[in-house]
């Protein structure tokens, strides 16, 4: 088949929409126009502004600048106080339409006030920023140094990433949830794949609420991806519109074309997924959650934007109904947004987390960076519904960090070790 | 000026921005930040790097996070080049942005720590003055050549919008 008789994938379409052009290749080097530009407290306002002053000039546009500030809330001494109030002082110096100061976790607020859209190219400060990918768009992560120029030109190149397709059939288990599928393509599809798109796909994907969506997409970024994808379906267009946008007419149009060139194409099972733990000091060192029940906890920890949402805090609770965090753990809990805190509080999801022991905190990125309140000691043991457990992430070199699903963390907090949740869901 | 020449620092694979940048110090000055930079991999690292040292390392370098600091700390300590078998995305992006030039280099192995090295990120070219084994390599990305020489992303910016870098 020749090239030109090939289809494009829903990356190649949108950054050729984005770039002005016909249609791109991977590979082409082009400069596109940016619809969605997020900045945060850590790496935005903080880091952007004093090289703005520097250059003499301001915001391109001040409707497209979301700013969010999620990483060191609350301020717990004077420097993290003065960053989040570096973040106050840019929204009103430039008049930023859309601030969100103390609200949640960027990436899932985002979502939560309807700002992503199918065909988007949008670009954040963060290396999860990937997650909104879920939405049909094209959502990459930059650093301050870049998202610098985002913010006075509105543009930004992007070498044209080839797109892997990741599909997954058949039906999860009960106890099996997206983060298992995440942390199974870390070991399988490896932490290197730099400048490549993945799309995920397959009636597994199709079945997920767009939070579990989210979940393959923010951690697309463990794999080392420009970004994931999940193309858009009714699913979608139901959570815009919960969301408060109305989608535009062409909305379901963008997906990739059945002829369209992949990289690669993996297909795997769902049927026969097990929970999955990544041991230390590295996501793609994940298997089976069984296997790691010698493993004594200190902290079980509830939090961060892929592991915080509504849907995750009714995992905890599903396990922790009737039970009580061990006496030996502590069960830290970050609701990742306020709204996910009060609908949590609404069903009563909460009330069973704080009976069964939990201490809550406030939403926010927290613990899972080092960032706020729950950081480890020297030598102690965590499981976390994080996405990152590499050494020194969560506080001391000397800690060790586990990843697993909402589900695991919870089972860990009960049991004062790791264990298969399946074992506490009957 | 984008050819240098100093010692080499060699580390592994897969070294992450945690490392490089640790979250504890995020909230932290820049001035501050460096001196913690891959502190629990080598702590005489941040003490005793030179100006045009160039740091050697295996693959997916910097594989992590989006924080600017886990580049921009070896841009503040002068480190004239990062050869790696491969970079994570996000690192090479802020790497180049800050001025620092980063060279996929698969001969990785064939440096030892301390060995006297130059660097040409324009020309494509490596030589280990001490083995005296010389290589090829990709340059630097044309679109990014401009930028690389100019010194990174601001003093770049700051020639296109017509003021005269400080």
């Amino acid at each position: 088949m020749s090239r030109t008789a090939l289809g494009r994938t829903l990356v190649e379409k949108i950054i050729a929409r984005a770039s002005g052009k016909d249609s791109v290749r991977p590979g082409e080097i082009v400069t596109c126009q940016v619809d969605l530009a997020m900045i945060l407290d850590s790496g935005g306002p903080r880091k952007v502004w004093p090289r703005m002053k520097e250059l003499g000039v301001g915001v391109w546009d001040r409707d497209k600048i979301i700013v969010c500030s999620d990483h060191f809330v609350p301020a717990v001494d004077t420097e993290t106080a003065n960053i989040l109030k570096i973040a106050r002082d840019f929204v009103k110096e430039f008049n930023i339409t859309h601030f969100y100061d103390m609200v949640g976790i960027g990436h899932i607020v985002l979502a939560e006030h309807g700002h992503l859209a199918p065909g988007m190219f949008a670009c954040g400060g963060d290396s999860h920023s990937p997650m909104g990918g879920a939405y049909g768009c094209y959502m990459a992560g930059f650093g301050g140094i870049e998202m610098t120029g985002v913010v006075i030109t509105g543009e930004i190149w992007t070498r044209v990433p080839e797109t892997i397709r990741v599909d997954w059939s058949g039906k999860f288990a009960q106890g099996v949830v997206a983060k298992d599928i995440s942390l199974t393509l870390c070991r399988e599809l490896g932490m290197d794949n730099a400048f490549k798109a993945v799309e995920f796909g397959g009636e597994t994907v199709r079945a997920m609420s767009m939070g579990e969506r989210g979940v393959l997409c923010n951690m697309a970024a463990e794999l080392g991806a420009e970004t994931g994808m999940i193309e858009p379906d009714e699913t979608t267009l139901a959570a815009m519109r919960k969301a408060g946008r109305e989608p535009d007419a062409d909305a379901l149009t963008w997906r990739s074309d059945d002829n369209a060139a992949y990289a690669a194409k993996h297909t795997f099972d769902a049927n026969t997924l097990s929970p999955q733990v990544a041991a230390p000091h590295k996501p793609s060192n994940s298997g089976p959650a069984g296997d790691y029940k010698n493993v004594k906890v200190d902290q079980a920890y509830i939090g961060a934007c892929v592991g915080a949402k509504l849907e995750d805090l009714h995992m905890v609770a599903a396990v922790l109904k009737g039970r009580k965090v061990a006496p030996t753990t502590r069960l830290l809990v970050a609701p990742a947004t306020k709204k996910i805190y009060a609908a949590a509080a609404a069903d009563g999801t909460l009330s069973t987390i704080v009976d069964a022991g939990a201490i809550m905190l406030a939403s926010g990125c927290g613990a899972c960076a080092a960032m706020g309140a729950g950081i480890l000691s020297d030598g102690e043991v965590c499981i976390a519904s994080t996405n990152r457990n590499f050494k020194g992430r969560m506080g001391s070199s000397t800690a060790e960090v586990y990843l697993g699903s909402p589900y695991t963390v919870a089972a860990a907090a009960v049991a004062g070790h790791i264990a298969d949740p399946r074992e506490f869901l009957n | 000026m984008t050819t240098v020449t100093g010692k080499a620092w060699v580390f592994g694979d897969e070294v992450n921005t945690d490392l490089m940048a640790p979250g504890i110090y995020m909230k932290a000055p820049n001035e501050e930040m460096m001196k913690h930079c891959l502190e629990s991999v080598d702590p005489t690292f941040a003490k005793e790097v030179k100006a045009g040292d160039i740091v050697v390392a295996g693959h997916n370098w910097g594989v992590g996070s989006a924080r600017e600091q886990a580049a921009l700390n070896f841009a503040m300590h002068k480190v004239g080049a990062i050869l790696a078998d491969s970079f994570a995305r996000i690192f090479y992006r802020n790497a180049l942005n800050f001025g620092v030039p980063c060279l996929f280099f698969p001969h990785y192995k064939e440096i030892k720590a301390g060995d006297q090295i130059r660097v040409d990120a324009v020309g494509g070219t490596v030589e280990n003055l001490t083995s005296g084994k010389a290589y090829k390599v990709e340059p630097i990305p044309a679109h990014l050549m401009e930028m690389i020489t100019d010194g990174g992303l601001m003093p770049h910016l700051k020639k296109k919008l017509g003021k005269s870098a400080a």
